[in-house]
């Protein structure tokens, strides 16, 4: 069996390095293609065995694995799971030691503890996927994002991308400092101070007060979604403040000096984080981000494959 | 008993000033004398322990037994053992057992247990508040006539001010300490360890040091208004230290414990989400670990204490935010202690046994503590230039939990003894401990 | 190879005389830049028009562990409508016939061609599967640890046909 190139599991962008993400963003074009067929699927994958095993409700992420996995001609099968280990019954351990048992190939796992992919990936053989745990790394978004901003600009390098909003809960915000600085970008983040994580600049970026600094200075901003809880939580007073302080409204677009690439991992708070006109406007790439979603996760599952464990070889029991 | 005459030992006993080679008699339960030319009646034993160091036992005052209720991870007689092979003779049980520790009854049963045991010397701490709840006082003086010998909530801090004032007043009238989990739950709330920039890496929400700093300082100023005397429970931040050394230049009734994995592990040790390092108050930057050592090493801290804190491999194998916090600790804490403040140079070994022995033994009223000729016979022998492999399925608790598993630790306990008994022996199988530069005894 | 080309191309024109659209499809890599040469020669011989098409077959292939670490995935580009066209693939060395059945499974995804013709450069025999050529360039004799390789003037700098006896024992 070979070794693959990212290994066996993907947990997270910062254990990657910069010529493994390229490797990614390269596998990634020719599945752009294939989307574009009128039949959209090879059949790379065909006849393995993929488990979306999602512990935390996500429609669009799921669908978008989803959609890779079929194009693959892989088999799907979707596991909506139930809650932590502790509040709801079968812990980790045993849901993974069961999909083992059945001989699955791939697991995607979403989970709302950091470490859970880590933890899973540890414990069972098959292939592990983190579509995002608890609050550490979303890779696959991570990726695509890098991907949506190479399509633009045709190198990351030197960029200079601001990520605007609650980093401090966000997978997505961590998993784009990490693939963006890998790449040897210039990262800046911008928020209140309540949702920005302590020792932020110890990650290499650059924070920005307000968001009027962080568009005269960016090429491209990511805006992450504000969630309701927050408010509720203590951290900003209210949603309307949150959007006269630091929404990205089309009022502050106007006043950057370059044509500003907006990127959304959606989905939108429309009027919150970002003003509709903003979202719908000329320089949103929030599409084709979807659109390369997918492509970055049959590159990602393509790539894995390679070295996933082959059964039939080992005989049965480990 | 036969009474016994130890010979060549390095006794250090600073309750005496002692520190010398030199010979202890042990003779109906208590130490009959100590001197060169001390010799015991016909038909004593003797026995040559040259190269062992002898010290009076040392004293946990934070341990948890977790019976009643959670027999699983532990008893009280499990962990009365656990305590004898960390040469620990006397240990006091945290309240927060199901069901918690508030009434004279429930105090009844852990000394009952202990005694059956007859091993360590267990002694029950009851809590503050009945049911641990935060509202209303326990019955101290009931608690302390069964036998407690502190009070705590401890598990949970007294998050009333109001609560803790009264407890520390109430407290006086029986001159036990009231002892504090010093955390402010607003801020750390959902934290799973230190936050810092391992936490930023991490994902997880971390627990700033302010929460444990703030309830320190509140309790220093509440010991100050009350009179009353107050422990603060395994203090883990450089800005606690900072506060409780100027409390006592202040000469306040404060004192102050620390836990070995405080004083040795970092929060870098979270690193690829490892339960074994979750613990509350969690591990925390370099800084704060040196400013524990420092401490410890003036005085500042008063004495180590173990936290000792069993749980069962299932729940110790979850995701990081799903672990329960702690560590077991008595059986590696001496070794730790030998390794991270004697053998660094930065305390002695008479200072080591102040803080692991004679203070918490001084501080919070108990016997032991002391080699004093006409003390009971609570003692220890360790062999400082011993190795021993940490192996947990070969530990006494009954549960595995520690984060230097596989390790090599130095200093080994060879023998514990309490009121004269032997209560531990280590065995000479090479597996239990035994390795270069094992002694011999005639 | 220019001599070898011409006279493929005037095959390739003969049994395509009947008539009806044709698609030239190179098979990554090499392959793309011989059907490229071949389209030059043919189309003036034609009298009707030549479309071009690229494949990249690693998608299709039956054996991804054997891929390696780092998989290579081209560019694959086809003619919208290929049904009711010829389809001629063109590639550089026929051996196994893995890829050749690999390129028509992707080509039957997108589209039903009316017929399919294979062009190869150098046939080396060895197949595993009942895969045969329709024009060739040239046959050699080699033994299954034998390599043979195409190199082209576009991607390597000459051209040539390499045969390094046992180079894969």
């Amino acid at each position: 069996m070979n070794a693959a190139l990212l290994g066996k599991d993907l947990v997270g962008l910062e254990s990657l390095t910069p010529e493994q993400i390229t490797a990614i963003l390269d596998t990634a074009e020719p599945f752009k293609e294939v989307s574009e067929r009128p039949i959209k699927k090879v059949p790379a994958l065909r006849g393995k065995t993929i488990v979306n095993l999602f512990f935390e409700a996500s429609t669009r992420t799921r669908i978008s694995f989803e959609f890779a996995e079929k194009r693959l001609s892989a088999d799907t099968v979707n596991v909506q799971a139930a809650g932590s280990s502790v509040s709801k019954g079968e812990t980790l351990v045993d849901t993974a030691r069961n999909l083992e048992a059945m001989r699955i190939d791939m697991v995607v796992i979403r989970h709302g503890s950091s470490g859970a992919a880590q933890f899973l990936g540890q414990r069972i053989r098959s292939n592990v996927i983190n579509a995002g745990d608890g609050t550490h790394e979303h890779p696959t978004q991570g990726l695509l994002d890098l991907l949506t901003l190479r399509d633009r600009f045709g190198r990351i390098a030197g960029l200079k991308v601001c990520i605007v909003g609650d980093v401090l809960h966000s997978r997505v915000a961590r998993s784009n400092i990490w693939g963006l600085t890998k790449l040897g970008a210039d990262v800046g983040v911008c928020g209140p101070p309540t949702l920005l994580p302590s020792h932020v600049t110890d990650l290499g970026v650059t924070v920005f007060r307000r968001i009027e600094e962080a568009i005269e200075w960016a090429d491209a901003l990511n805006v992450l979604r504000l969630q309701l809880e927050r408010m509720t939580a203590g951290f900003i007073p209210s949603l309307r403040e949150y959007n006269r302080v630091f929404g990205v409204t089309t009022d502050r677009l106007s006043r950057a000096p370059k044509d500003l690439l907006i990127l959304h991992p959606g989905p939108m708070n429309r009027g919150v984080e970002i003003d509709s006109d903003v979202a719908d406007g000329p320089h949103s790439v929030i599409l084709p981000q979807v659109t390369n979603g997918v492509a970055v996760r049959m590159a990602v599952l393509y790539l894995l494959a390679g070295g996933s464990p082959d059964w039939a070889s080992t005989g049965g029991e480990t | 008993m036969k009474p016994v005459l130890f010979a060549n030992a390095r006794i250090v006993d600073p309750s005496q000033g002692l520190d010398e080679v030199t010979s202890l008699l042990m003779q109906d339960g208590r130490v009959a004398g100590i001197g060169r030319d001390v010799h015991g009646p016909e038909g004593a034993q003797i026995l040559d322990v040259a190269g062992l160091v002898m010290a009076p036992g040392l004293i946990d005052v934070h341990v948890h037994l977790r019976e009643p209720g959670q027999e699983d991870r532990e008893t009280i007689a499990t962990g009365a053992l656990s305590a004898v092979a960390g040469g620990f003779t006397g240990i006091c049980a945290m309240p927060n057992t199901d069901p918690v520790i508030d009434n004279q009854g429930a105090v009844g049963f852990v000394k009952a247990k202990g005694e059956a045991a007859a091993l360590a010397r267990v002694y029950p701490i009851g809590c503050v508040s009945v049911g641990q709840r935060g509202e209303r006082l326990a019955e101290f003086g009931e608690m302390t006539a069964a036998g407690a010998v502190a009070v705590s909530d401890d598990g949970h801090p007294v998050m009333s001010s109001h609560l803790m004032r009264t407890a520390l007043e109430y407290a006086r009238t029986f001159g036990i300490p009231v002892a504090d989990h010093c955390e402010d739950l607003a801020l750390a709330a959902g934290g799973a360890m230190h936050e810092g920039i391992v936490s930023t890496r991490l994902g997880l929400k971390g627990i700033p040091a302010a929460a444990e700093e703030i309830h320190v300082a509140r309790d220093i100023i509440l010991a100050e208004l009350t009179g009353g005397h107050v422990h603060l429970c395994h203090m883990s931040t450089r800005g606690s230290v900072e506060l409780i050394r100027r409390a006592k230049h202040r000469g306040l009734q404060v004192t102050a414990e620390a836990a070995p994995h405080h004083f040795t592990l970092t929060h870098e040790r979270c690193d690829g989400y490892d339960t074994s390092a979750k613990m509350n108050p969690p591990l925390r930057e370099a800084e704060d670990r040196d400013a524990i050592r420092g401490a410890l090493a003036d005085g500042t801290i008063d004495c180590i204490a173990t936290d000792h804190a069993p749980h069962h491999y299932d729940a110790k194998e979850r995701e990081f935010d799903d672990a329960p916090n702690g560590i077991i600790g008595l059986e590696t804490a001496l070794s730790l202690a030998w390794r991270e403040l004697v053998l660094s140079g930065r305390m002695t070994l008479p200072a080591l046994i102040d803080r692991m022995s004679c203070a918490p033994a001084r501080l919070w009223h108990l016997g032991g503590g002391t080699l004093r000729p006409g003390s009971p016979a609570d003692l220890v022998l360790f062999d400082p230039a011993a190795e021993w492999r940490v192996e947990p399925a070969r530990l006494r608790s009954r549960s595995r939990n520690t984060p230097w598993a596989g390790e090599t630790l130095p200093g080994v306990v060879r023998a514990t003894y309490v009121g004269g008994r032997s209560v531990f022996v280590r065995t000479g199988d090479p597996a239990d401990g035994a390795s270069a530069g094992k002694r011999r005894q005639a | 190879m220019g001599r070898v080309l011409a006279r493929m191309a005037s095959e390739l024109v003969e049994q395509t005389a009947s008539g009806g659209d044709l698609v030239l499809v190179g098979i990554q890599r090499r392959g793309v830049q011989l059907a490229d040469r071949l389209a030059a020669l043919v189309a003036p011989q034609l009298g009707r028009s030549l479309r071009r098409g690229t494949l990249d077959i690693t998608l299709y292939r039956d054996d991804l562990q054997a891929i390696g670490p780092r998989p290579e995935v081209h560019e694959t580009r086809l003619p919208a409508d290929l049904n009711g066209a010829i389809v001629v693939i063109v590639d550089d060395v026929l051996f196994t016939g893995r890829t050749v059945r690999a390129a028509l499974d992707e080509i039957a995804d997108f589209g039903r061609p009316r017929r399919v013709l294979l062009a190869v450069l150098v046939d080396r025999g060895g197949r595993e599967l009942p895969i045969a050529a329709d024009v060739t360039g040239l046959a050699v004799n080699a033994a299954p640890d034998d390599h043979v390789a195409v190199l082209v003037r576009e991607l390597d700098g000459d051209d040539a046909v390499d045969l390094i006896a046992g180079a894969t024992r």
